[in-house]
């Protein structure tokens, strides 16, 4: 339980998610999904691919509604939701910035900008059309959308996916960098385990098909001490732990 | 210009070359275009030199007649009233049967239930339209117009059914996500999508409506263009029907180029520059 004036902004407890296929065969996706995300932490959902990870972050944003139980989201003062999606999904008929201020609530429009696009390392390609950009800067520019609004909650959908490891290892750093100038409440998706021993604070790891939480894995070092050795201690310490988990 | 060859910057001495090749470029369709017509004009002066005959007069008497018309105002007049009645027909057919198209293309059932009336809207021919709109609204300007929409707004809506049909669904979703206003999902997601389709009807439409706008004229009107050639073609007059048809088709091209044509390019920069 919560200690109360601490209430989570994320309360997440699906009881029953399932598919219907064309030809008319039920797939239960998840089944007593439930757990919480803290105020101001990062979380990672992990689990094996297939298992329902994007499932359930398409619920949490209020794009699949066809689910039995209960998602609690942030209520009152700033409670506006972004997300990072698995492709950038800009506007290719706006520019960068425009792509960034349309996302923005009216009376936020003509915020300065000018800091984040800094941080992100987008300076001088705010006039740019996304066409023009490589899918590296893409996905800065879907990042920099994402903190501009400054989110009560962010959703990251395996942020990272397709791109080669070495970028996708500096917008790993590049977005810790960000989070770490906005702490904001963060669930991320990925089948990346050092991704998310990297990142989280927790994980919460799931179970193959039909998903509920297989267990919680607290990262206890802080983020500047994740280092590779640091990480390898966490893989094994993590494969010990769910023996099960790939 | 010889400034940019003396500097050593190669890009600057790049420039004029550059400049050179793109009028080059730009300029030879035009020539081109131009050399084809006036071979077309020679032609036929020499087939109506050929075989002289009232019913078929040779270009400079269809110029006598256009400069005698343009010089008293009577051109100029019935150009408009052709005109006006295109574009009020035009925009009218554009704006109804895009928010028919869209909204069939974003409701399946909808789109089952009214694809027959489309299909037999599509069928009707347009004489059926114009002479009944004339019956039941009577020999109006709102008549007039209205039956030249009718006929082209089930080609838009086909159009733009398509093109609500193809809209990607993960610009939905990060518009509902961040929750864009509703006229911000309008102008910002949905427009840019459906710019191609719009521009599709839109070609198609301009070609269709001003020939259908010429039958309506003819029908029911007393002036346009369509009310002078029918007015010639009782005084078997060809050059003067001429005159009035290649002085509309001149209109229509230079709004092409003019109008059409750049408000394109502008809708489509994005997509211009290669990544």
């Amino acid at each position: 339980m919560q200690p109360v004036g601490a209430a989570a902004p994320l309360k997440v407890d699906i009881r029953e998610k399932t598919f219907r296929s064309a030809e008319g065969v039920t797939l239960v996706a998840l089944e007593g999904l439930s757990f919480e995300v803290r105020q101001g932490e990062f979380a990672c959902l992990f689990g094996p691919s297939g298992c329902g990870k994007t499932t359930t972050l398409r619920i949490l944003m209020g794009l699949d509604r066809q689910f039995s139980g209960k998602v609690q989201l942030p209520e009152g003062g700033s409670n506006r939701v972004a997300a990072v999606f698995q492709e950038p999904v800009l506007l290719p008929w706006r520019t960068v910035e425009q792509n960034v201020r349309l996302a923005l609530p009216r009376n936020m429009r003509d915020a300065d900008l000018g800091h984040l696009f800094d941080l992100l390392g987008l300076s001088g390609l705010e006039a740019l059309y996304p066409s023009e950009l490589s899918l590296g800067l893409a996905r800065r520019a879907a990042l920099a959308r994402a903190f501009a609004i400054e989110p009560a909650l962010l959703f990251l959908d395996e942020p990272f996916a397709s791109l080669d490891e070495p970028t996708a290892d500096r917008l790993r750093h590049l977005l810790m960098r960000v989070w770490s100038a906005r702490p904001t409440t963060a669930l991320m998706v990925t089948h990346n385990l050092r991704e998310a021993l990297l990142l989280a604070d927790r994980i919460v790891v799931l179970s193959p098909r039909p998903a509920h939480v297989a267990g919680i894995f607290d990262v206890c070092i802080s983020r500047h001490s994740r280092d590779a050795q640091a990480l390898d201690d966490l893989v094994s310490e993590f494969r010990m732990r769910f023996p099960d988990e790939v | 210009m010889t400034a940019g060859f003396g500097s050593g910057k190669p890009a600057g001495a790049n420039r004029p070359e550059r400049r050179g090749w793109l009028f080059l470029r730009r300029g030879l369709p035009l020539v081109t275009a131009l050399a084809s017509l006036l071979g077309l004009c020679l032609l036929w002066q020499v087939a109506a030199g050929i075989w002289p005959s009232r019913a078929f007069p040779p270009p400079v008497d269809v110029w006598r007649v256009l400069t005698r018309d343009a010089a008293n105002g009577e051109l100029a007049y019935h150009l408009a009233m052709t005109l006006w009645r295109v574009a009020a027909a035009y925009a009218g057919a554009m704006v109804v049967g895009s928010v028919i198209g869209v909204l069939l293309g974003m409701h399946r059932r909808a789109d089952m239930f009214f694809n027959p009336w489309l299909v037999l809207f599509l069928n009707l021919p347009a004489l059926v339209v114009i002479v009944l709109a004339y019956i039941w609204w009577g020999l109006t300007e709102a008549a007039a117009v209205g039956a030249v929409a009718i006929n082209k707004i089930p080609n838009v809506v086909v159009t733009m059914r398509e093109g609500a049909r193809a809209l990607d669904a993960r610009f939905t979703e990060m518009a509902s996500v961040y929750r864009l206003t509703p006229l911000d999902q309008v102008r910002h997601v949905l427009i840019p999508q459906l710019q191609p389709y719009f521009a599709a009807a839109s070609r198609s439409g301009i070609a269709l409506i001003w020939k259908i706008v010429l039958v309506v004229e003819l029908l029911g009107r007393s002036n346009g263009v369509g009310f002078q050639i029918y007015l010639y073609f009782q005084l078997f007059d060809v050059a003067a029907i001429l005159a009035y048809s290649l002085a509309f088709v001149a209109i229509m091209l230079l709004i092409e180029i003019f109008l059409v044509q750049p408000f394109e390019r502008h809708a489509t920069r994005w997509r211009r520059r290669p990544a």
